[in-house]
C-alpha cells in the first residue's frame, strides 16, 4: 500500500499551475483590475436584465444613471443615503483594521435610532427642541456604544466569538424595536407614525446638507485617526499581529474595548440622524441593511475611509440606479437590484485574489516574449 | 398542546436542516454566512423541480417521484451557490464573512427573481402531497399526530443529522475533515487533499441547507409564496443554532426543537400581549449568546468553534 503511494507520488507531475502572493502592486493596477470587475459585472447585469424584458443594455445603462442623477432631488438623495452608508463604514472601519468583525452595525444602528426615537416620543414637545436634541444626541450615540461594547468586553477577556456575537445582537436590537413599537402603537398596526418634535435643523433650507457635511467630515477625521494618531496605530498593531502588540507593552484588551466603543457610538451618530433627519420614526428596517452593506464598503476601500467616500458612492449610486430599471423594464419585485448587486460583489471580491496572489504557469501558454517566461493569470 | 409541539417540529426542521449544513461547512473551516440565501436558493430550486414535475403529472402524481424530483433540484441549486461561494473562498481564498454577506444578497434576490416565473398552479396538491403522514398516524390520536403526522422531510432531517453526527465523529472521512478545519497546514501534511474536502464540504452542506427553505415553503406553508424574507430569517437563527448545539449535529436535533418552540409558541399562546411575544422571539438569540459566553468562558477544547474558521488556507504561508 505504502509503496503504490510513493510510486503514484513519483508518477505525479509539478502542478499545472501554483500561486505565489505578490508584493504589492502599483495603486494604478489595482483600481484597473477593481474597474475592469465593476464594468464586466454591470455588463454582465445590463444583459441578464435585457434577456428577461423587452428593453436593450443600452437602456439599462440609461435607467441606471437616470435613477441616480436624473434629478436634483436624485443627487441630493443620492449624496444624503452616501452619507449615511459612509457614516456606517467610518464606524467599521476601525473595528475591522483590528480584526475585529463587527458584523452588528445593523444593530447598533438600531439601538440607536429607537433610543433618540425614545427620546422623541417620551419628551417631545415636554422641553425645549434643542435640549431634546442634544439629549437625543447624548442617548442614542451612549446606546450605540453599548450595544458596540458588549462583543468587545467578552472579546477581551474570554475570547468570544465577536462575529457571531454581534449577528446576534442585530436580531436583538431589531426585537427590541418591534417590542417598543408595540407598547407605543396602541392600534397594533405596527406602524409608528412619523413624530413632530426633535428634527434636525436645515442648513441654508436643505434638509440633506447637514447629514452630508457631518459624516464627510467624520470620515474625514477617521482618516487622520486611524493615520496620524497613537491609537490608530495601536488599532493596526492588534490587527497585524496581537502578539507584536503584547510584546511591545500594547494594552491589547483596552485597545479592542476602546475601538468598540467608537465604532459603536459612529454607528450611534447614524441611527441618530436616520431618527432626527431623515424618518422621525424608527422601524425594524430603520438600518436598511447599512450595516451589512457598510462591510462591504470599508472592505473594497482596503480600510481608508478617503476611498471609502469613493465605494460608498459607487454602492448607493448602484442602489439608486437599479430602482429606476426595475420600474422602466417592468420587474415586479426588487429582487434585480439584489441581483445585479449580488453579482457586483461577486466580482470584486474575486478581484482581491488577483491582487494578493500571482499565478505562475508551468508552461507558459503563449511564448510573448524573451523577457516574459511566466503567464501572467490576470483578469 | 398537540399543535404546538407539530408546528414546533415543523419549524424545527427548517432549523436542523440549515443547522447540520452549516456545521459540515464550519467543520471544514468555512464560515458561511451564505447560508441565509443558500437556503432561499435551495427553496427556488425545489419549487421550481415541484412546478415542473406538477405541470407534467397533476393527473395522478406519485408521491416517491415528487419527493425524489424536488429533494434533486432544492440540493443542486443550494449546492451551485455553495458552489460560487466554494470557488470564492477557497480556491481564490477571499474573505469569507464578505464572501458570504455577498452570497447572500445574492441567493435571496435570485430566488426572488426565479419565483416569479415559477408556475405555482399545481403547488396545492403538490403541498398535500409533501406533508401527508403516515397512514396509521391517526389512528393513534395525539400521539400519532406528533410522532407520526409529519411530512417525508421532517424523518429526512432527522437521518440526515444522525449520519451527519457518526460520519464526523466515528468515521476517518469525518477525522480528516475535522482535521482540515481545525489546522488545515497539519492535514495538508499529513497527506489529506485539504482543497478537495473543503469543496465537498461545502458543496454538501450548502446542498443539505437548502432543503430547510425548501420544506418551510412546500410543507408547511403548502406552498404560498410571499418572498425570501423569512426563509432569510431562518438561515440566521440556523447560523445561531450551530453555535448553540456546540457543531454538535445530533445535539442539534433537540436545539432546533427548543428553537423552534421559542420561535412558534409566541403565535400559539393566546393570552400574552404582542409586547410579550416580541420578548419570547427574541429568546433564541439571547440563549445562544449566553451560550456563546459560556463556552468561551471554559475554553473547553471539545466545545470550540474550529480552530481555524475563518481563515483561508494557502500552503505557503507560514
Amino acid at each position: 500500500m505504502e509503496n503504490q503511494q510513493t510510486k503514484q507520488a513519483q508518477v505525479k507531475k509539478e502542478p499545472f499551475f501554483r500561486l505565489v502572493k505578490r508584493d504589492t502592486l502599483p495603486i494604478g493596477t489595482v483600481v484597473l483590475i477593481y474597474a475592469i470587475a465593476i464594468v464586466g459585472s454591470l455588463l454582465v447585469s445590463s444583459l441578464i436584465c435585457s434577456a428577461f424584458s423587452d428593453k436593450n443594455p443600452l437602456q439599462f445603462f440609461a435607467s441606471l444613471f437616470g435613477g441616480a442623477f436624473g434629478s436634483s432631488r436624485r443627487i441630493w438623495l443620492l449624496l444624503q443615503d452616501t452619507a449615511l452608508l459612509l457614516g456606517v463604514a467610518v464606524a467599521l472601519v476601525p473595528a475591522f483594521k483590528m480584526k475585529f468583525w463587527n458584523l452588528g452595525g445593523n444593530g447598533q444602528i438600531l439601538v440607536s435610532c429607537l433610543a433618540a426615537v425614545a427620546c422623541m416620543y417620551y419628551l417631545g414637545g415636554k422641553i425645549p427642541e434643542f435640549l431634546l436634541i442634544i439629549l437625543m444626541t447624548l442617548v442614542s450615540i451612549l446606546a450605540g456604544a453599548i450595544w458596540g461594547v458588549l462583543p468587545a468586553i467578552f472579546k477581551a477577556l474570554f475570547n468570544t466569538n465577536e462575529s457571531l456575537f454581534t449577528l446576534m445582537l442585530n436580531y436583538i436590537a431589531s426585537g427590541l424595536v418591534a417590542m417598543f413599537i408595540t407598547i407605543w402603537v396602541k392600534s397594533g398596526s405596527g406602524v409608528l407614525y412619523p413624530l413632530p418634535n426633535g428634527h434636525f435643523p436645515e442648513l441654508f433650507g436643505n434638509k440633506y446638507l447637514l447629514t452630508i457635511i457631518v459624516f464627510f467630515v467624520l470620515a474625514a477625521l477617521m482618516f487622520v485617526y486611524l493615520k496620524y494618531t497613537k491609537q490608530g496605530y495601536e488599532i493596526s498593531v492588534v490587527g497585524d499581529s496581537p502578539n507584536t502588540a503584547k510584546y511591545i507593552g500594547i494594552d491589547v484588551k483596552k485597545v479592542i474595548i476602546r475601538t468598540m466603543i467608537i465604532s459603536g457610538a459612529l454607528c450611534g451618530v447614524v441611527g441618530l440622524f436616520v431618527a432626527g433627519s431623515i424618518e422621525h420614526t424608527v422601524s425594524t428596517a430603520s438600518a436598511n441593511n447599512m450595516g451589512f452593506t457598510a462591510i462591504m464598503a470599508t472592505w473594497l476601500a482596503a480600510f481608508n475611509p478617503l476611498i471609502m467616500m469613493g465605494t460608498c458612492g459607487f454602492i448607493t449610486f448602484v442602489d439608486k440606479g437599479m430602482v429606476e430599471v426595475r420600474s422602466a423594464f417592468g420587474f415586479t419585485n426588487d429582487s434585480i437590484a439584489n441581483i445585479v448587486i449580488g453579482l457586483v460583489y461577486f466580482c470584486v471580491i474575486a478581484c482581491s485574489f488577483f491582487i494578493t496572489y500571482r499565478v505562475v504557469l508551468r508552461k507558459p501558454l503563449f511564448k510573448l516574449g524573451k523577457n516574459k517566461t511566466e503567464g501572467e493569470g490576470e483578469v | 398542546m398537540t399543535v404546538f409541539l407539530v408546528s414546533a417540529i415543523s419549524i424545527a426542521t427548517v432549523l436542523l436542516y440549515g443547522c447540520v449544513g452549516e456545521i459540515i461547512t464550519e467543520k471544514a473551516g468555512h464560515l458561511n454566512l451564505g447560508i441565509p440565501g443558500i437556503m432561499c436558493m435551495g427553496t427556488a430550486g425545489g419549487c421550481l423541480g415541484t412546478s415542473l414535475y406538477m405541470s407534467v403529472a397533476h393527473e395522478n402524481p406519485s408521491w416517491l417521484l415528487l419527493i425524489l424530483i424536488s429533494l434533486v433540484f432544492a440540493f443542486l441549486f443550494a449546492a451551485a451557490l455553495g458552489g460560487v461561494y466554494a470557488l470564492l473562498t477557497v480556491t481564490l481564498r477571499c474573505n469569507q464573512n464578505i464572501t458570504g454577506l455577498a452570497i447572500t444578497i445574492f441567493g435571496s434576490g435570485a430566488t426572488d427573481f426565479l419565483m416569479s416565473f415559477v408556475d405555482r398552479t399545481h403547488f396545492d396538491p403538490a403541498g398535500k402531497l409533501f406533508s401527508s403522514a403516515l397512514p396509521f398516524a391517526e389512528s393513534l390520536g395525539d400521539f400519532g399526530a406528533i410522532v407520526f403526522g409529519h411530512g417525508a422531510f421532517v424523518y429526512l432531517a432527522i437521518a440526515v443529522a444522525l449520519v451527519c453526527a457518526f460520519v464526523l465523529n466515528k468515521t476517518r472521512v469525518g477525522l480528516h475533515l475535522r482535521a482540515v478545519g481545525e489546522s488545515p497546514a497539519t492535514a495538508d501534511a499529513a497527506g489529506i487533499n485539504v482543497t478537495a474536502y473543503k469543496y465537498v464540504a461545502i458543496l454538501i452542506g450548502s446542498g443539505i441547507a437548502g432543503l430547510g427553505g425548501f420544506y418551510y415553503i412546500m410543507d408547511y406553508i403548502k406552498g404560498s409564496w410571499e418572498n425570501a424574507g423569512i426563509i432569510e430569517a431562518f438561515g440566521w437563527l440556523a447560523i445561531a443554532l450551530v453555535i448553540f448545539v456546540l457543531w454538535k449535529p445530533h445535539l442539534g436535533i433537540l436545539g432546533a426543537f427548543l428553537f423552534g418552540g421559542c420561535y412558534i409558541v409566541a403565535f400559539v399562546l393566546a393570552n400574552v400581549t404582542s409586547t410579550q411575544k416580541e420578548i419570547i422571539k427574541m429568546l433564541p438569540y439571547v440563549i445562544t449568546i449566553v451560550v456563546l459566553i459560556v463556552t468561551s468562558i471554559f475554553d473547553n477544547k471539545e466545545n470550540q468553534p474550529p480552530a481555524s474558521l475563518g481563515l483561508p488556507y494557502f500552503r505557503e504561508d507560514r
